[in-house]
């Protein structure tokens, strides 16, 4: 009887692998989506990543599809989860290439995430628009992976971005020169920080408080007191989505008396709104959008009415012009032949929900937000590398 | 060496050359698995070249990866590649050392989750460093293939074979074996207990280091959430256990199932991976008490029996 | 002063984090690596009850304990019964408890995805500032502390005191001699399985008031908590309570003192100095 069971189980397992990769006639587009739904990135994938392809697919056939050539083609798309884990990437990309002959694959979350799976684009020459790495090695990379398109930006500008906020209300005479500057111990909190620092210094800044603290510290309170004796006029910290709460929590809690309150990743995220409440005014972060813009009020509520949530105000918009662009790009060049779809995303413009987007030579999208702001309901862009509808910088002005 | 055992070493050499073979297959697809299982079966069996004997069970295996990891991160800036996987195999074997020093009063739950705080405590350490020196992201940008790297894995495999053989054969083996019996008896007659388990812990430290420094060019960017995954540890101890460490092939019977099973669920279920993975490690440990092997071993002895009565 | 009352606090969120365990583990001898997902499931409770009808987590709580109190004992009766009676030695049991409860996280991970969605819940509850000798403290970890105080010391009188409390203690130093004197040590030890659990879910309940969890995080809890139970010293509820408030003020005066980028280093860093002078923890008894 067991043994009866363990062979029907290796008989199932052996069906479900071989199967897979069987031909049909080309009548839909089929895409591949990687991207973690378990792991310790898929909170924020499941804010940036999902909901967009949901709504976006679902806008396409219920427009009759991708135009391709004349003929209109539905999109179906094949999901997997990466489990936050980089080997599951590469061997979800890879399945979706030869197991799957996906037309497309869109690309993976997160920065890690995506240059693991950067050689298997490569190899197949799948062009991979990625809408959430931010790297500062963009030649060196799209030099060795050639089909690798970066929408979100670099750190070098993101951070630059930052400083010249501070360096402006400083020289305004709204603030002072003193900043406290915190890290989160991991990847991306470490790139940005030690990138941040001789800017900073070189601004002329006097880093009164400078600190990290590991990826999951459970109490970042002993951090704000340091922060808050250190007396600073302005609060930066390079931090990751659990500790940007925590951080402002606690900045609450201890009322930190800064002109200008900065925590990166998830501040643009609405959670983050609905948690704070009124406190949020003021706060900085990396991201914003042209939030009075039609495009991006039109895709929010469309957000809104197909996944029931709001999307972010930083790279929501990007992931769906990522997806946008694929699909203009497929319709311009009237084939789903990828060799000629990434060719003409490298020489043409792009009509998107952040506006338009123009590749330059590095594959790199030049114009993204970099600075946004909670002013009112939204998380208003205050700094960008060229693009429209910029506000102008608040104060930090309390906690209520 | 008896005749048996030339037999069986001639027929694990024919076994690996075929085995190398598979990216000549040109299959991307299985040449991914066979990454995966040639990694899984390196770490689980040298996991259970120390676990197997000695009944210790070590969650540091994410430690010593990440280790290897961060050689090749920070080194191949420096150094040739070649160079690099060595120096983690060395800087495991010291780390494993220590470990093992540290670890010798400890026994049952205790050194379980000893190692596992330690694996962390080294994460930290790792991190708090990187931090502080200022070094910005690491990127293993190289001309490494998947096949160079199933290579390279495969390769490891044999050379983790050929040491489980030979200690096995030895009086280290030997005196492991009675440790694992029974440690009160070994002690008794003479063994150098703490010797022998330090000794024997510094394989799986080393091996896991080699690992990490090898794959780290798959992963092009490495971040320390992902190099010290505290995951790994578990999936090693889950699938040499599923496998079985009472024979140096355990392991791998445990690898492969376990591979083509989580392929064929991630593949076929992407909502309910997790869920349905879990509901399988429960049918598993509910149904195969003894592992794969264990069921291998009733397998053989039913046909032994039908062939005697025949 | 500032920083032992701010460890004091932290230790009271460990306490919470690690005392189910250590009764799951000590008494019932299940090391329950699903440990950290009853917790997230407890925060998940307080969070929904919290976004749809403003109801506190204090008041929570007294829903969450029985049903993650029922819950457990099921799952103890149902799954993990079965291992207890199929093994033959110690060591056998926990290599079994091991793969099944890593299988049970794993099928809880996927069960909250399924409910609640991989997203964030954070909400914000009694996030306000209370002041003690001149410094700012967070309620809610002030409360999360009291409510730690409560239920570790109901459940070290009630260990100590009453019949059934005595009873589960003889089963934690000997299961063979404790069913020699006639204890039902397979009633006693679901009772101890479940009660951890519905501890635990309390607990998760509680810090979810200041801790961002998400379907994902309940292995970093759960980690958090193994550690913590050994640093005490397995099956005692002091044990775990000292290494509590300890991890919490030498992770404080770390981070205060020296660098908050070594606060978790320190705590693995004295989790490893007491284990090597410790070998059975603070509180164990040799040759457990």
């Amino acid at each position: 009887m067991q043994r009866r069971t363990t062979l029907k189980l290796a008989a199932a397992l052996l069906t479900a692998t071989m199967l897979g990769g069987s031909a049909y006639a080309q009548e839909t587009i089929k895409l591949g989506a990687v991207a973690p739904k378990t792991g310790p990135l898929a909170g924020g994938a499941a804010v940036t990543h999902w909901p967009n392809i949901k709504l976006w697919v679902e806008e396409v056939n219920g427009r009759g599809g991708i135009d391709v050539g004349g003929t209109k083609m539905m999109v179906e798309v094949v999901e997997y989860d990466d489990q936050t884990n980089p080997a599951e990437t590469i061997a979800a990309v890879t399945r979706l290439a030869t197991q799957d002959e996906a037309d497309f694959i869109l690309a993976p979350y997160s920065t890690g995430l995506n240059l693991a799976a950067a050689p298997i684009f490569d190899r197949f020459g799948y062009p991979q628009i990625t809408s959430t790495a931010s790297t500062d090695r963009v030649a060196e990379l799209s030099g060795q992976f050639n089909d690798l398109f970066f929408l979100l930006g670099q750190n070098s500008e993101i951070v630059g971005d930052a400083v010249e906020i501070l360096s402006k209300l400083r020289d305004a005479g709204t603030i002072g020169n003193k900043v406290a500057m915190v890290n989160v111990a991991d990847a991306f909190g470490i790139e940005l920080a030690s990138t941040a620092k001789p800017i900073f210094e070189a601004a002329g800044f006097e880093l009164v408080y400078e600190t990290s603290y590991p990826l999951g510290t459970p109490d970042l309170s002993p951090v704000m007191k340091a922060a808050k004796a250190a007396d600073p006029d302005a609060f930066v910290a390079w931090s990751y989505p659990p500790d940007t709460f925590g951080l402002t929590e606690q900045a609450i809690i201890e009322q930190l008396d800064v002109g200008v309150f900065y925590t990166a990743v998830a501040t643009a995220f609405p959670a983050f709104k609905g948690r704070f409440g009124a406190a949020a005014e003021g706060i900085m972060g990396i991201g914003g959008v042209n939030a009075d813009s039609e495009a991006f009020q039109d895709y929010a509520k469309r957000h809104m009415d197909a996944t029931g949530a709001a999307p972010d105000y930083w790279a929501s918009g990007m992931m769906y012009a990522s997806l946008q662009i694929l699909e203009q790009a497929i319709t311009g060049a009237g084939t789903l032949d990828r060799e000629t779809v990434t060719q003409y995303i490298k020489d043409n413009a792009f009509e998107t929900v952040m506006g338009t987007v123009e590749f330059d030579d590095n594959n790199n999208n030049p114009s993204y937000w970099t600075v946004g702001q909670w002013q009112g309901d939204a998380f208003r862009g205050v700094a960008s590398t060229g693009r429209e509808g910029v506000v102008d910088v608040k104060l930090k002005e309390g906690w209520e | 060496m008896t005749g048996t055992e030339a037999r069986n070493l001639a027929l694990a050499a024919v076994a690996f050359a075929v085995v190398a073979c598979l990216p000549l297959a040109g299959s991307a697809y299985w040449l991914a698995i066979g990454v995966t299982i040639a990694m899984y079966t390196v770490l689980a069996t040298s996991w259970a070249l120390f676990s197997g004997p000695t009944h210790y069970i070590s969650l540091a295996t994410a430690a010593f990866f990440g280790v290897g990891s961060y050689t090749t991160a920070i080194g191949i800036e420096h150094l040739p590649y070649w160079t690099l996987p060595p120096i983690a195999g060395v800087l495991g074997a010291v780390l494993a050392a220590l470990v093992g020093l540290a670890t010798l009063r400890l026994s049952g739950v205790y050194f379980v989750i000893f190692t596992l705080g330690l694996a962390e405590l080294v994460r930290q350490v790792i991190i708090w460093f990187q931090n502080v020196s200022g070094t910005k992201g690491l990127y293993v940008l190289t001309s490494i293939t998947e096949a160079h790297i199933f290579w390279q894995l495969t390769g490891l495999a044999a050379l983790v074979y050929l040491v489980g053989w030979a200690i096995w054969r030895s009086r280290l083996g030997f005196a492991l074996r009675i440790i694992g019996d029974d440690e009160e008896v070994a002690r008794h007659s003479g063994i150098n207990t703490a010797g022998a388990k330090v000794l024997l812990f510094m394989v799986p430290g080393a091996v896991a280091a080699i690992t990490g420094a090898i794959l780290a060019p798959r992963y092009v960017y490495i971040e320390p959430a992902t190099a010290f995954t505290p995951m790994l540890s578990f999936q090693v101890v889950i699938m040499a256990l599923l496998g079985g460490t009472s024979r140096l092939w355990g392991p791998l019977v445990g690898v492969i199932p376990f591979t083509f099973l989580w392929e064929a669920i991630s593949a076929s279920f992407p909502n309910q991976t997790t869920l349905l993975l879990g509901i399988c490690f429960l049918l598993i440990v509910y149904l195969l008490p003894k592992g794969f092997v264990g069921l291998l071993q009733a397998a053989r002895k039913r046909v032994e029996t039908r062939e005697a009565w025949a | 002063m500032d920083i032992l009352i701010t460890g004091l606090l932290l230790g009271g969120t460990y306490a919470l984090i690690a005392m189910g365990l250590n009764l799951q583990y000590g008494i019932a001898r299940i090391m329950n690596l699903a440990n950290g997902e009853m917790l997230v499931a407890g925060g998940f409770a307080a969070f929904w009850f919290w976004t749809a009808g403003q109801i506190s987590p204090l008041l929570t709580i007294f829903l969450v304990a029985p049903v993650a109190f029922v819950a457990n004992w099921l799952i103890y009766r149902i799954m993990l019964r079965p291992l207890v009676k199929r093994a033959k030695s110690r060591g056998q049991l926990e290599v079994d408890s091991i793969l099944a409860t890593f299988g049970l996280a794993f099928v809880s991970v996927g069960l909250m995805l399924a409910v609640f969605g991989g997203d964030y819940f954070s909400y914000s509850h009694l996030a306000r500032p209370v002041h003690i000798l001149g410094d700012t403290y967070a309620l809610n970890r002030l409360t999360a502390f009291l409510a730690a105080v409560v239920i570790c010391g109901a459940l070290y009188l009630w260990l100590n005191l009453s019949r059934p409390g005595v009873s589960i203690r003889a089963i934690a130093v000997s299961p063979e001699s404790a069913r020699l004197v006639g204890i039902d040590v397979p009633k006693l030890a679901a009772i101890a399985f479940a009660l951890g659990g519905a501890v635990t879910a309390t607990g998760g309940a509680l810090i979810s008031m200041f801790f961002t969890l998400d379907a994902s995080t309940g292995v970093l809890f759960t980690l958090k908590a193994l550690v913590i139970v050994i640093m005490g010293g397995v099956g005692d509820v002091r044990g775990t309570i000292v290494a509590a408030l300890l991890l919490g003020i030498m992770e404080t005066f770390v981070a205060s003192a020296i660098d908050p980028g070594l606060t978790l280093a320190a705590a693995y860093l004295l989790f490893v100095l007491i284990l090597l002078f410790r070998p059975q923890g603070l509180f164990g008894r040799r040759g457990t």
